[in-house]
């Protein structure tokens, strides 16, 4: 039986960017349901339901909601995580750009949950169509009563507005999203408190992913029991988005349910590009230690992918085929870590420098023998020694490298630079005599 | 621009200030507002101005201008283009899209060309993987981009 489109069903329906056709499509009924029920039940309903963040840590959402503290004393906050800056992730563009209201609508549920009366959805800064779409979104659930003073004339009050981000990955780590909505240097908070406690302006604060959120209408419509019909397992529920790009004959956003194994999720890509043999590839994002082809029956979620050394993080699948050269891969993705390191703690500001430094010497063929054991130790005065995740993140690709690829470390270093020639894309890249 | 924000902008500001218990949280769409008013960047009377109308040390705005990729510091071109060649981009292409700009504006990257009307950056990861190789200009992507399209992007730029 093919399965049902769930996050995606009004991709590709340009209805659904205007709140008549969203409404035309079922939207704001699982709000409205929501609404006559009690906050605390809609939280069991989540919980029940199984839905892990879709953002990467896959931290069981209703638990989250459910460490926010009841009564009224102080604000509490909802932050929807839309800061997609993961290498390798663009699915949470596509549900804003193609379907807003059904974030909008899962973000007012989770409010109604955890009684938050202000929700912001921190979305990164070079997302200005995304954007753009949102807040016109907004506006037509303001001006509909859907948000504002009384929500669908419930008396519960909820205000929403979207905070863009100006170009740092870090700010998709929660706690330096909320330094970076409060104003200030994305820069990671000490952990605990947690944000549940201690969030966005010194109040109780959910964070969730843009996916996550997205899921939550289609839980409370269909209820918990539905949506654990579908995936692998009690701790691997639901539908979910696998962004798959590189060498892919059809690069895009593939909604299947979670557990598909990565050759049926390849095969519905269309397969490696122009059916070249398959090297390598990352399951989930450039955080993900990399694997090799062998891995290709892997079942994708949380728990297998974790379990063969990896993780499913944000879902996003790189594919490299055997033309790929894995050091200069490595090496783009050190990088990027190193670029992105906030700068606050020594082992990670120093050593994503020293990881870069080490790949692009092996690449340009002036790397040593004793180069794989110095980025394992690299790798080990990293690990565990930060305050986020960043860190940890950053040797995950460098370790598989030397893992898994030795021999292709060892080739740089054999023949003094890089075995595999510089790939060319296009035919007419550079002009003679321009 | 003459130091400080013009009425139109100071106004959008205080609209968005309502949004948050605090003033420093309107601190990075001030920034993206003072940005747009001076041009694509933020010389030192802007962030100043800044400082002023939100009532902060300009040390501390300071501070957040050189955390984000996307405040600038120095003059950029009318147009701002940023190729993605982060890894699913650089498997399909992206130096070679970087390439092409090189040769096409006779500049280096994070250099202005000489009639002010470009600058080109690489960057990280920009969200568009199943699109590569890709590149932003200005606020707007190009996608599924080959050599001759990026001329063609580059000739439609004024």
């Amino acid at each position: 039986m093919a399965f049902e489109r769930v996050l995606t069903r009004n991709v590709g329906k340009p209805e659904a960017l205007t709140l008549r056709g969203y409404k035309q499509l079922g939207g704001y009924e699982p709000l409205a349901k929501a609404l006559k029920m009690e906050p605390d039940a809609v939280i069991e309903e989540v919980k029940k339901s199984g839905l892990r963040g879709r953002g990467g840590a896959g931290f069981p959402a209703g638990m989250k909601w459910s460490f926010i503290p009841k009564g009224k004393d102080k604000p509490k906050y909802l932050v929807c995580n839309a800061d997609e800056s993961e290498p390798g992730t663009f699915k949470d563009r596509l549900l804003m750009e193609n379907d807003p209201h059904q974030l909008i609508e899962g973000c007012a549920i989770c409010c109604f949950a955890v009684q938050a009366a202000t929700c912001y959805i921190y979305i990164r800064g070079e997302y200005t169509k995304s954007a753009a779409i949102l807040e016109r979104a907004l506006k037509e659930a303001y001006e509909a009563g859907i948000l504002g003073d009384s929500v669908l004339g419930s008396g519960f009050k909820l205000d929403m507005y979207v905070h863009r981000g100006a170009g740092a990955y870090i700010c998709g780590e929660e706690t330096g999203m909320l330094e970076s909505l409060e104003g200030k240097r994305g820069q990671p908070r000490v952990k605990p408190p947690f944000p549940a406690i201690v969030g966005a302006f010194g109040a109780p604060t959910v964070i969730n992913n843009v996916e996550t959120l997205c899921n939550v209408p289609h839980i409370i419509e269909r209820g918990a029991d539905w949506y654990k019909s579908i995936g692998t397992d009690e701790r691997n529920t639901g539908p979910k988005l696998y962004a798959i790009s590189g060498h892919v004959e059809r690069p895009g956003t593939y909604e299947h349910p979670i557990g598909i194994t990565f050759r049926e999720m390849l095969e519905a890509a269309g397969g490696v590009l122009k059916r070249r043999p398959l090297k390598a590839f990352i399951p989930g994002g450039a955080s993900a230690p990399i694997f090799k082809a062998d891995q290709i029956d892997i079942k994708m979620d949380f728990d297998t992918v974790a379990k063969a050394g990896s993780m499913l993080g944000s879902a996003a699948v790189i594919v490299m085929d055997d033309t790929t050269c894995m050091v200069r891969s490595v090496a783009r993705l050190a990088k990027f870590f190193n670029h992105e390191s906030c700068g606050q703690c020594t082992p990670c500001r120093e050593g994503t420098n020293w990881m870069e430094l080490v790949l692009k010497r092996l690449e340009h063929g002036e790397g040593t023998e004793r180069d794989a054991q110095l980025l394992l130790s690299i790798c080990r005065n990293i690990g565990g020694q930060s305050l986020c995740a960043l860190g940890d993140a950053a040797i995950g690709p460098v370790k598989s490298l030397v893992d898994r690829f030795p021999e292709e470390i060892e080739a740089h270093v054999r023949e003094r630079g890089c075995p595999f020639p510089q790939r060319r894309y296009f035919q007419d890249s550079l002009q003679e005599g321009a | 621009m003459s130091g400080q924000l013009s009425d139109a902008a100071r106004a959008e500001l205080a609209e968005i200030c309502k949004r948050y218990p605090t003033t420093e949280a309107s601190l990075l769409p001030a920034l993206h507002i003072a940005q747009r008013e001076w041009g694509g960047w933020l010389p030192d009377e802007a962030i100043e101005a800044v400082a002023a109308e939100l009532d902060l040390p300009a040390a501390r705005v300071y501070g957040v201008v050189t955390f984000y990729d996307l405040f600038h510091q120095k003059p950029v071109g009318r147009h701002r283009i940023r190729v993605c060649n982060n890894l699913s981009c650089q498997l399909r292409g992206a130096e070679e899209v970087l390439a092409v700009l090189h040769q096409e504006l006779g500049v280096g990257e994070d250099e202005v060309t000489p009639d002010g009307r470009c600058s080109y950056v690489h960057f990280e990861c920009l969200g568009s993987c199943d699109t590569a190789p890709m590149m932003m200009v200005d606020d707007d992507y190009h996608e599924n981009l080959t050599p001759n399209r990026v001329r063609q992007i580059l000739k439609g730029l004024k």
